[in-house]
């Protein structure tokens, strides 16, 4: 049985420099066929961690385990210091409500509002409704759509939908944020709106996020940009400068090829990562 | 594929342990909170009320028949003043819960299935768990609450229109005296025949939740899968109805011996 997981005891680990997120020898199979062998990575706080890697490598499994939706078969896996698999399920329910989530296809709830959407963890914390409705306006106007807050997921479009994803993952200041592929299926335009969100979210929230991508330009967009608060949108970083909290995990056939920096991963002499980023 | 006897066991083994923990932690939940008040007050809505004219009807007409096939043998013997005996009998005893259960079944098992199905296939389900939400104790439990009170009332709905469909043929066409047919409904039930169609409807109403669940919480395959799973929880719910009510039924003859 773990310590109770509040707020205060995550906030006072992250003080205490715990890594938010921390999967240790992780192996994982389904039906016989390994998916993730013997992974190994620490997330810190405040980091975006850029998953790259081919279809079928493991990158969505990986940020399943991460928020305790799939256990591993050996190995472990840490978030704020709390092992996912020494939890029971409620102690999994709990931990989640400090992890946020953007899915793949957003899975926004069809039979509810946006507002419902976004308020939806705030509800099931039972907060007054006058508060939800406020915070709910507030994540909306991050990822500019708060004109859309009464209408339903089918009425938006994909890229509306993602967004909405995202103001639902925000919107209780999680201590780590999971985007599964938050620009798949979307246009170049609409993708560099969401990465311009998820700049956003990491330089004005300082918020640790894991992103999988399957878009390169887009992971190095993060690399190569920061969001301008003043301005109010996302700008090159100074003298083809680097954000040195964006970091990139690279998988291939379920095993870790690179982790580091970014100017580590573009000085590669590694020759099928070389070959992968051309 | 060839068919292995050995893996369809073990399949089978498999799927009963897992239908089995889910029903064991609907049950379990509501004990400990949360619980989903406002959830369970719409299931009670959707499953209750919605459901209310179709087991009204089926009620009806089912002691409409009951009671003209009854006076046809009956006369033969000339016992046609034992035709509200016959109806009340067979309508509280068998007719009204296994006919509800399946009426409610067909309608709400497809139900479950199919929105809990749809709601898995679009990941909607592992955004609620990202969400700290448990779907068991936010879908299921709520629905297995409504599902067996309402079952429990829409049965004695249903006997209660059987018994009026049945009067309705005595007096309208049989000619039979009113008072006379209500007289022998009434008489003719024991405690035991009460308590038995009773305790039947909770089973089935437990059956109906829990099977349209757990269809809906292991749907694959996108859309085909889930109109496959449909159907699959829409025949075992109603062939474990009768199942279930004819080892029911045995039970409350060794009970009450009637």
């Amino acid at each position: 049985m773990i310590e109770a997981i509040d707020d205060r005891e995550a906030a006072q680990r992250i003080a205490q420099g715990v890594p938010i997120v921390e999967f240790e020898g992780v192996d994982l199979g389904f039906e016989g066929h390994p998916v993730l062998k013997d992974i190994s990575f620490r997330v810190a706080h405040g980091e975006t961690r850029i998953i790259l890697g081919p279809a079928g490598g493991g990158k969505s499994v990986l940020m399943k385990l991460a928020n305790g939706l799939i256990l591993p078969d050996n190995g472990d896996v840490r978030i704020l210091g709390w092992s996912l698999q020494a939890m029971s399920q409620r102690e999994l329910f709990a931990m989640r409500a400090h992890i946020g989530m953007v899915f793949q296809e957003s899975a926004l709830f069809d039979s509810l509002s946006v507002e419902d959407n976004v308020g939806y963890r705030l509800q099931e914390e039972h907060v007054a409704p006058a508060e939800i409705h406020t915070r709910v306006l507030e994540a909306l106007r991050f990822v500019e759509l708060d004109k859309s807050i009464d209408k339903f997921p089918s009425e938006l479009s994909g890229g509306m939908r993602r967004r909405v994803s995202i103001a639902r993952a925000i919107i209780t200041q999680p201590a780590l944020i999971l985007y599964d592929s938050p620009t798949g299926g979307l246009d170049p335009i609409t993708s560099t709106t969401i990465i311009e969100l998820v700049a956003k979210q990491r330089d004005v929230s300082r918020t640790t996020s894991l992103m999988i991508t399957h878009r390169l330009q887009d992971a190095f967009t993060l690399a190569t940009h920061r969001w301008n608060v003043q301005a109010g949108k996302m700008e090159p970083i100074p003298d083809h400068g680097l954000d040195p909290n964006t970091k990139f995990l690279v998988l291939n056939e379920g095993r870790v090829v690179f982790d580091g920096t970014t100017l580590e991963l573009t000085h590669t002499t590694d020759p099928w990562l070389k070959a992968y980023l051309e | 594929m060839k068919f292995s006897p050995v893996n369809f066991a073990k399949t089978l083994v498999a799927e009963v342990q897992e239908y089995s923990l889910l029903c064991a932690r609907a049950v379990a939940n509501i004990a400990t909170p949360p619980r989903y008040i406002a959830d369970t007050f719409t299931q009670l809505d959707s499953i209750g009320v919605g459901s209310l004219p179709i087991v009204v009807l089926t009620g009806f007409f089912t002691g409409c028949v009951l009671a003209l096939q009854a006076a046809v043998s009956l006369k033969e013997f000339g016992a046609v003043n034992m035709t509200g005996r016959l109806v009340s009998l067979s309508m509280v005893k068998e007719l009204g819960p296994v006919l509800t259960g399946l009426m409610v079944s067909g309608r709400n098992t497809s139900g479950m299935a199919s929105e809990i199905g749809s709601m898995k296939v679009s990941e909607q389900l592992d955004a609620m768990r990202a969400l700290g939400t448990d779907p068991v104790r936010k879908l299921v439990t709520p629905r297995v609450i409504a599902t067996v009170i309402m079952l429990f009332f829409l049965t004695i709905i249903a006997d209660a229109c059987g018994d009026g469909g049945g009067a309705a043929v005595a007096v309208g066409l049989l000619r039979l005296n009113a008072s006379a047919f209500l007289h022998t409904s009434y008489t003719a039930l024991r405690y035991g025949d009460v308590v038995e169609g009773l305790v039947k409807p909770i089973f089935s109403g437990f059956i109906i939740a829990t099977v349209g669940c757990y269809y809906g919480l292991r749907t694959t395959g996108g859309t085909r899968g889930v109109g496959r799973a449909t159907t699959q929880a829409v025949v075992t719910s109603s062939v474990l109805i009768i199942l279930v009510d004819f080892l029911v039924t045995q039970l409350m003859i060794g009970i009450f011996g009637r």
